[in-house]
């Protein structure tokens, strides 16, 4: 069944301090624990990065720990993340390169990458205004289509946690709430007093057909798009503006 | 930071990003390191992204932390020798800056660079 809470908070959502109270905070605190729970990477993803030859180059926007940096050593991932300490670990992976910035402020020229992903984070964006703005974010670093060419343009693979995960502990499906926070319950041997401790983060489950239409209002072409596993993915590309 | 790395980096100030003077940023203070176990060198992958590269600003950043001696023009195709591709390899992602300040062009922006790790979130007013 879904532990999740309605999100009362004093702090008004869909505006940057809502999110950085219930996602960036929590994220800062729980990172070693987070981290040590996120190593196996999405086989979607994994062959998503396999796919760009040798010396591409490309934004992991969200990136975390940095896991997926590890699956392509022969193209180059700039991971960024709100968390200093998630950033931390993940300039482990030293092949890459990681950077602390906000995935609505990139510090990236526009229209130079031949990918990027953006996993687990748009969900995190607290009104659809602000996910549909992180999703522009995103197509702009993207190298456009030219003369109607898809394979002149770069790719983004972006997921977001679905609404309908009937089969999952959470337990959610279609007529479940869309805006809720979950519990992170941080074990005893990561907390600071060495007691257990819950943190609850804010998400937006998406329902079926959502996550494409953001993209769309966003300015995107959906190249590919499904379900898999509890979530949403997308393949988008973007198109020369004007 | 890598050198590579601060090639594909401009200044996040939304107002910034039409002004050619945002990129690429410019390297104050650094002090570097040299990190060849992270990177080995790799000929096809170096081949791949120097099409990718925007050489002048390459020129720029790299002369700004006391590397002089890139070619004017960028080294292309097959017939590059391999000792000059061996050199580049080494500027591009084997140095490291540990510790300095990028600084935008158009607003003047500091970013700072500790542990290799550069901050580019943004204080309120310039969000
Ligand atoms: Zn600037």
């Amino acid at each position: 069944m879904s532990q999740s809470q309605s999100c009362l908070s004093s702090i008004p959502a869909g505006t940057a301090s809502y999110e950085t109270e219930h996602v960036h905070k929590v994220y800062e605190i729980i990172a070693p624990h987070f981290s040590a729970t996120r190593f196996k990477p999405w086989p979607i993803v994994e062959n998503f990065l396999k796919g760009f030859p040798a010396g591409s180059v490309g934004l992991d926007i969200g990136c975390g720990n940095g896991k997926y940096m590890a699956v392509n050593p022969n193209i180059f991932i700039f991971g960024s993340d709100r968390s200093q300490n998630l950033i931390g670990i993940a300039s482990k992976q030293r092949h890459h390169e990681a950077l602390v910035a906000d995935a609505l402020d990139l510090p990236h020229p526009c229209s130079r990458f031949d990918f990027a992903i953006s996993i687990a984070v748009i969900h995190h964006f607290s009104s659809q205004e602000r996910r549909v703005e992180a999703i522009k974010s995103i197509l702009s670093t993207l190298k456009p289509i030219t003369g109607n060419k898809s394979e002149t343009g770069g790719k983004a693979l972006i997921y977001v946690w679905a609404l309908e995960q009937k089969s999952s502990r959470r337990g959610w499906d279609e007529n479940s709430v869309q805006d809720v926070f979950v519990p992170w319950v941080m074990r005893k041997n990561f907390a600071a007093h060495q007691t257990e401790q819950t943190y609850q983060r804010y998400y937006h489950l998406y329902r079926q057909g959502e996550l494409d239409k953001d993209v769309s209002d966003a300015g995107g072409i959906v190249c590919e798009s499904g379900y898999e596993k509890d979530n949403w993915y997308a393949i988008v590309q973007t198109k020369v503006q004007g | 930071m890598k050198l590579l790395t601060a090639n594909f980096i401009s200044c996040p100030v939304r107002t910034c990003k039409t002004s050619p003077t945002s990129f690429p940023l410019h390297f104050k203070d650094c002090e570097l390191a040299c990190d060849p176990d992270g990177n080995p060198y790799s000929r096809e992958t170096l081949l791949g992204v120097l099409p990718r590269l925007e050489w002048d600003a390459l020129r720029t950043s790299a002369g700004e932390l006391g590397f002089t001696e890139l070619p004017v023009e960028k080294p292309e195709g097959e017939v590059v020798g391999e000792e000059v591709l061996r050199r580049i390899w080494e500027l591009l992602v084997q140095t490291h800056v540990v510790t300095g300040k990028m600084v935008c062009g158009n607003c003047a922006y500091e970013f700072g660079i500790q542990s290799g790790i550069a901050n580019f979130l943004l204080p309120g007013h310039l969000v």
